[in-house]
C-alpha cells in the first residue's frame, strides 16, 4: 500500500498522457515518421528489445567503466590535494577547467587519438573525464570536512599525518565520496551517450548508436523505443546506486 | 602543590582584535579550577593556551605534563560518527601507539568507570546526548591525564544530565586527581564542581575575581543547600557583577 502512495500518483500521470497523446496522435493522423504514438513506439520496443537491450548493455559497461577509471584517477589525486595544500592550489584551476569544458567539444580529438578502430575507448575515456569531476571534488570536500575540535583532539595527542589521514580524513570522507559517485554515475551515462553521438560511428554499438541509426532511416518509433530504454536505463542505476548509498551511510554511522 | 600549568600575563589577539588578556592563572596539582565570565571573554581561548593547542600573542605558558599526558572535553561530545563507543574511547591509546589489545582493555575500563560497560558497541549517532559526553570523559580519562580541560562540557545538556555528570567527574576525579581547569557560563556548576572559582571580564578578559570553596570532594550529599555554597555562589555571582559593571562605565 505504502509502495502505490508513493508511486501511484506519478503512475497515473503518465497513464493519463500516454492516453492523451495516443488519442491525439489517431485523431489527428499524424504520420508515424513525425510523432508514433505510444502504441507505435512500444511495437517497436518489443520488436527491437533483444538489439536495444544488447546496445543498451554495451552503454552500461562503457558507463561502469568509465565510472571506475574517474574513481582511479580521483582518489589519489584528491589524496594528494588532501595531504598538500600547495598541490590543491596548483590542481584546483586545473580540475574546474576540466569540468566546465562541454564533452561535445573534446570528443572529435578523442575520436582521433583512439583511432577509428577504437571508438569505445575514446567514449570511455570522456565519459571518465565527465565523472572524474563530482567524485574528485566530492573526495577533496569530504577529506577537509572532519570536525574541527576532532581535528584538534588529533593535534593534542600527537598524530602523524598518516594517523591523521587513515583515522581522520578518510573516514570523514566517505559519505562525500558516495554523493560524488552517486552524481557522477549519472553523468558518465550522459557522457558515453554524448561522446557515442559524436563519434558517430557504430563501432561501439551503444544505444546513442540505435538512436542514430532509427534517425537516419527516419524510424522516428525505433528512436523513441531506444531514449525509452536509456531513460529506463538511467532511473535504475539511480536507484540501486541510492540503495547503496542508504545502505552503506547506515553502517557507516549506525543508524 | 607543584604547579602543573600556568598562564603567564599573556595576551591572544586575533588579526589586531584583542581577545584574551593579559590573564595569569597558575595551577596546582589536584586543583579544580573553573573559569566563569560572559561569551566572547576569551575563557575558550585560555583553555586552548592551557592545552597547547594555541600559541599567546604575547606572555608566557608553562606546561608540565608531557604528550598525552592532557586531554580536552569540548562542548560537543566531538566523537568519531563511524566508530563505536570503544573505539573512540580507545582513539588517545591508538594514536599513542598502545597495543590495540592492551588499548582496547583499557578503552573497556574507561567505558565502564562512566558507566556504559554495556554501550561499547554502539557508534555515536546510537547514543542519547548525556551517553555521549560520558563517552568524551572517558575518553579523555583513558589515558590517566594529569590535566584535564573541559570547555564547557555541561552546556548542552539538561539539568539532570549535568547534574549526574557532575557529582560522576568529582567522582572520577578522586580515582586518579588530575589538575582540571573547566569553563562555564553556570555559577552554580563552577561553584559545585571546583575548588577554586576564577571570574573573568567581559573580551579581552582579564582575572576580575576569585573565591575558594574549600569543602570535601566528592560533594556531600547537602552541599547545594548548605550556607557555604550559598556564600561562595553570591560572592561568584557579585564578582560577575562587578566585572560586567566595570565594562559598561
Amino acid at each position: 500500500m505504502r509502495w502505490l502512495a508513493a508511486f501511484g500518483p506519478a503512475l497515473v500521470l503518465v497513464a493519463v498522457i500516454l492516453a492523451g497523446w495516443e488519442l491525439a496522435c489517431r485523431a489527428l493522423a499524424v504520420p508515424v515518421y513525425l510523432l508514433p504514438g505510444p502504441s507505435a513506439i512500444w511495437a517497436a520496443l518489443v520488436e527491437g528489445l533483444p538489439l536495444l537491450l544488447q546496445s543498451a548493455g554495451a552503454t552500461l559497461l562503457m558507463a561502469v567503466q568509465s565510472l571506475l577509471a574517474a574513481l582511479v584517477a580521483a582518489a589519489p589525486l584528491a589524496l594528494l590535494g588532501g595531504l598538500s595544500p600547495m598541490f590543491r592550489r596548483a590542481f584546483g584551476p586545473l580540475a574546474a577547467v576540466i569540468q566546465v569544458t562541454p564533452v561535445v567539444a573534446i570528443a572529435p580529438l578523442f575520436v582521433i587519438w583512439a583511432g577509428l578502430d577504437h571508438p569505445e575507448r575514446a567514449i570511455t575515456a570522456l565519459g571518465a573525464i565527465v565523472a572524474f569531476f563530482p567524485i574528485f571534488s566530492g573526495l577533496s570536500t569530504g577529506l577537509n570536512s572532519a570536525d574541527p575540535d576532532l581535528t584538534r583532539l588529533f593535534d593534542l595527542y600527537g598524530a602523524t599525518p598518516t594517523q591523521r589521514l587513515i583515522r581522520l580524513s578518510i573516514p570523514s570522507a566517505i559519505p562525500f565520496l558516495m554523493e560524488g559517485l552517486k552524481v557522477g554515475a549519472g553523468l558518465s551515462i550522459i557522457g558515453v551517450v554524448v561522446a557515442e553521438f559524436v563519434a558517430g560511428s557504430g563501432g561501439a554499438q551503444g544505444l546513442a548508436w540505435r538512436i542514430l541509426e532509427a534517425s537516419h532511416q527516419l524510424k522516428t518509433a525505433q528512436m523513441f523505443a531506444a531514449v525509452f530504454v536509456l531513460g529506463v536505463m538511467g532511473a535504475g542505476l539511480n536507484g540501486l546506486l541510492n540503495l547503496l548509498e542508504t545502505r552503506l551511510l547506515k553502517v557507516w554511522r549506525g543508524r | 602543590m607543584a604547579e602543573v600549568a600556568a598562564l603567564r600575563n599573556v595576551e591572544v589577539s586575533y588579526g589586531g582584535r584583542a581577545a584574551l588578556g593579559p590573564f595569569s592563572l597558575a595551577l596546582s596539582e589536584g586543583e579544580i579550577v573553573a573559569l566563569v565570565g560572559p561569551s566572547g571573554c576569551g575563557k575558550s581561548t585560555a583553555l586552548r593556551l592551557l592545552a597547547g593547542l594555541e600559541q599567546p600573542t604575547r606572555g608566557e605558558v608553562v606546561r608540565a605534563p608531557g604528550r598525552g599526558e592532557t586531554s580536552v572535553v569540548f562542548q560537543s561530545p566531538t566523537l568519531m560518527p563511524w566508530a563505536s563507543a570503544l573505539a573512540n574511547v580507545a582513539l588517545p591509546l591508538d594514536l599513542a601507539g598502545v597495543r590495540p589489545g592492551e588499548a582496547k582493555e583499557r578503552a573497556a575500563a574507561a567505558l565502564a568507570r562512566v558507566g556504559l560497560d554495556e554501550a561499547s558497541r554502539l557508534k555515536p549517532a546510537q547514543l542519547s546526548g548525556g551517553m555521549a559526553m560520558r563517552v568524551s570523559l572517558a575518553r579523555a580519562l583513558v589515558t590517566r591525564p594529569k590535566l584535564l580541560l573541559l570547555d564547557e562540557p555541561f552546556a548542552a545538556l539538561d539539568e539532570i544530565t549535568r547534574r549526574h555528570l557532575a557529582d560522576d567527574m568529582l567522582r572520577l576525579w578522586a580515582e586518579s586527581r588530575p589538575a582540571i581547569v573547566f569553563v562555564t557560563h553556570n555559577v552554580e556548576e563552577a561553584v559545585y564542581m571546583a575548588s577554586r572559582v576564577v571570574v573573568m571580564s567581559p573580551g579581552p578578559g582579564r582575572a576580575a575575581g576569585e573565591t575558594l570553596v574549600d569543602a570535601l570532594v566528592p560533594r556531600p550529599g547537602q552541599f547545594r543547600t548548605s550556607e557555604q555554597f550559598r556564600q561562595a555562589a553570591e560572592k561568584v555571582s557579585a564578582d560577575l557583577d562587578r566585572s560586567m559593571a566595570s565594562r559598561v562605565a
